[in-house]
């Protein structure tokens, strides 16, 4: 590989969801972008479930239904309540979700993530690949000014550098733009492609064409731990996975291979996966902190977007949205602070930071800042006993036994008490509604 | 704890994914020690490819080729200096086909 002596308007560090919405947008502009990705293709580091929400990418690329590879849109949720045995639950399907231009698709981020640099790379970016940025290049003043790679020939300059480079953040933190993560405000999540032919999957789940269905559970199956389980189905193939709090399971010394396992071996799970061929396991982490964890998100030179800079909306599990609008976002401050020909500074980056605040993102993060605190301290109680408890109630509710309908009330709210005390139920759910509004 | 035995499944997981190793320059090193912390432990059974081991010396040993890449070592044991932790050069380590 030759030297690169050309100077760029902007570097983007990783060709992820928020690298690609931020090249995309900069380099349709007219600018000149070079972005840099480790990888040996975009996507071959990447791990979603994955639900991508359609709004925020037709923000983006407003023709993507035409290219991009898309498994199914969603037309049914179910959200399960897990224990042992059983899982109660919400299930929320509906028509209106047949529409033209549907909200929500399962996509496969390998394969997305490559359709996305392609079109990054027709807007006119320069896209390396196989390239891991090892270290950013400040000037005198401290001002970031380029890049350093693993690749032969020295630095690479450009006017602002993007950090798009994921939930390790391993740039940022080493070069002292931000904090290193904490445990507790990240979780980690492991995953497996289960395949089976396209009919099996429409049986199964009830939809035909490519309609889909995912189902997102809490329960014992985190044994004790923050988690949350999924299954989401792709065209021809079930993503499941399980992801927990690293602080829980360093805590508990519990193997993520070992929950998925027990997952895939749980009653309500073992029959939609049945006779799969499974083709690939993968682990990724997930930025948990919410609104109180999100960073410095802009300096002389640079601004970070996407996982880099804990955009995750743990509740509604959404990160790809906020990924690609924080992505894009930034790259629209870059634009405007380029057209009035003012240096990239701190104080002009600001923009980027002050636009972000008016979105959904930082909205959304905001409405649930004392969620994470809440289910971390009381991960045993929202996720053991009161799964437990649901289903020991629904049991009671729907067996027929001859025992006395009232006698079976009595004996939940008894069972409920005697659990977690009539006072921390009251208190659990108060934090609950106050977390929540 | 769920139950121990579970390392023969973990490779079997692993076989399906694709890599493209470094020989000779692994990306994760620990550090030499008498005892590990509880941390460092632990990733004996946090580490989601098992890449870590105990010796019989009672010691935590590495085999990175596995690896992928997700971080979680780093953010339990990069900080106290157990381990030390950087991405694999470009283009090499895990290669997801679907992710
Ligand atoms: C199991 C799982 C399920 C999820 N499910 C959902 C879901 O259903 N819906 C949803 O919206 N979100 C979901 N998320 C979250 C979502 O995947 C992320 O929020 C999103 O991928 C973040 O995009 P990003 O661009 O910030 O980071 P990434 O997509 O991680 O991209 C970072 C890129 O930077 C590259 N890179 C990093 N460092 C360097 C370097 N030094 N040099 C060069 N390149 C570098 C990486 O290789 C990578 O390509 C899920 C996450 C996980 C792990
Ligand atoms: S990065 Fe993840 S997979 Fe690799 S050794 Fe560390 S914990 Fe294991």
């Amino acid at each position: 590989m030759q030297m690169i002596k050309e100077e760029f308007d902007a570097i983007v560090i990783g060709a992820g969801m928020s690298g690609n919405a931020a090249a995309y947008t900069m380099a349709s502009d007219g600018l000149k972008v070079l972005q840099l990705e480790r990888g040996e293709y975009p996507g071959s580091k990447n791990v979603q479930g994955a639900i991508m929400y359609a709004n925020m990418l037709e923000k983006i690329v407003p023709d993507f239904r035409d290219d991009a590879p898309l498994e199914r849109h969603l037309v049914e949720q179910r959200l399960w309540v897990m224990d042992e045995t059983s899982h109660t639950g919400i299930h929320y399907r509906s028509d209106d979700f047949n529409e033209v231009k549907p909200n929500r698709y399962t996509i496969i981020r390998a394969q997305f993530d490559k359709w996305f640099s392609r079109r990054v790379r027709g807007a006119g970016a320069t896209v390396l690949c196989e390239t891991t940025v090892t270290e950013l290049v400040r000037d005198a003043k401290g001002k970031v000014i380029g890049v350093r790679t693993d690749r032969a020939g020295g630095a690479i300059y450009a006017d602002v550098v993007v950090l798009a480079e994921g939930v390790c953040g391993l740039l940022g933190t080493r070069g002292g733009l931000r904090k290193m993560l904490k445990p507790e405000a990240v979780a980690l999540a492991v995953k497996e492609m289960h395949f089976l032919p396209e009919e099996v999957i429409e049986q199964r789940f009830g939809v035909k064409g490519s309609e889909g269905c995912v189902i997102e559970a809490v329960g014992t199956i985190s044994n004790g731990m923050a988690g949350l389980g999924f299954l989401y189905t792709n065209k021809e193939s079930i993503s499941l996975g399980i992801g927990c709090l690293v602080s829980d399971f360093a805590a508990k010394m519990e193997s993520p291979y070992a929950l998925l396992d027990a997952l895939k071996n749980h009653p309500s799970i073992r029959p939609l996966i049945a006779g799969s061929e499974v083709k690939e396991y993968a682990a990724h982490l997930i930025p948990e902190g919410g609104y109180k964890a999100i960073p410095q998100l802009f300096g002389d030179g640079w601004v970070v977007v996407g996982d880099a800079a804990q955009l995750n909306n743990a509740v509604h599990r959404e990160g790809s949205n906020l990924a690609m609008t924080s992505g894009r976002i930034a790259a629209e401050a870059i634009i405007q602070v380029k057209r009035r020909n003012d240096p990239m500074t701190k104080r002009n980056l600001a923009l980027y930071k002050t636009m972000l605040d008016k979105s959904f993102v930082v909205k959304d993060l905001r409405k649930y800042k004392d969620m994470p605190a809440l289910l971390h301290t009381n991960a045993r109680n929202f996720f053991t006993t009161y799964p437990r408890l649901m289903s020991q109630a629904a049991q009671n509710f729907m067996r027929v036994d001859g025992t006395p309908k009232i006698e079976k009330e009595k004996a939940t709210t008894a069972a409920f008490i005697k659990a977690r005390s009539r006072l921390g139920l009251v208190s659990d759910a108060i934090r609950l509604a106050l977390a929540w509004r | 704890m769920t139950n121990p035995g579970t390392k023969l499944r973990v490779e079997d997981k692993l076989y399906q994914n694709r890599y493209l190793v470094d020989s000779g320059r692994p990306h994760i090193k620990v550090r030499p020690h008498k005892q590990p912390s509880a941390n460092l432990l632990a990733l004996t059974r946090v580490c989601p490819a098992k890449c870590y081991e105990l010796n019989d010396k009672g010691q935590v040993e590495i085999t990175a080729d596995g690896c992928m890449e997700c971080g979680t070592c780093r953010i339990l044991c990069e900080t106290s200096g157990e381990i030390e932790w950087n991405y694999p050069r470009g283009g090499f380590g895990v290669l997801f086909k679907f992710g």
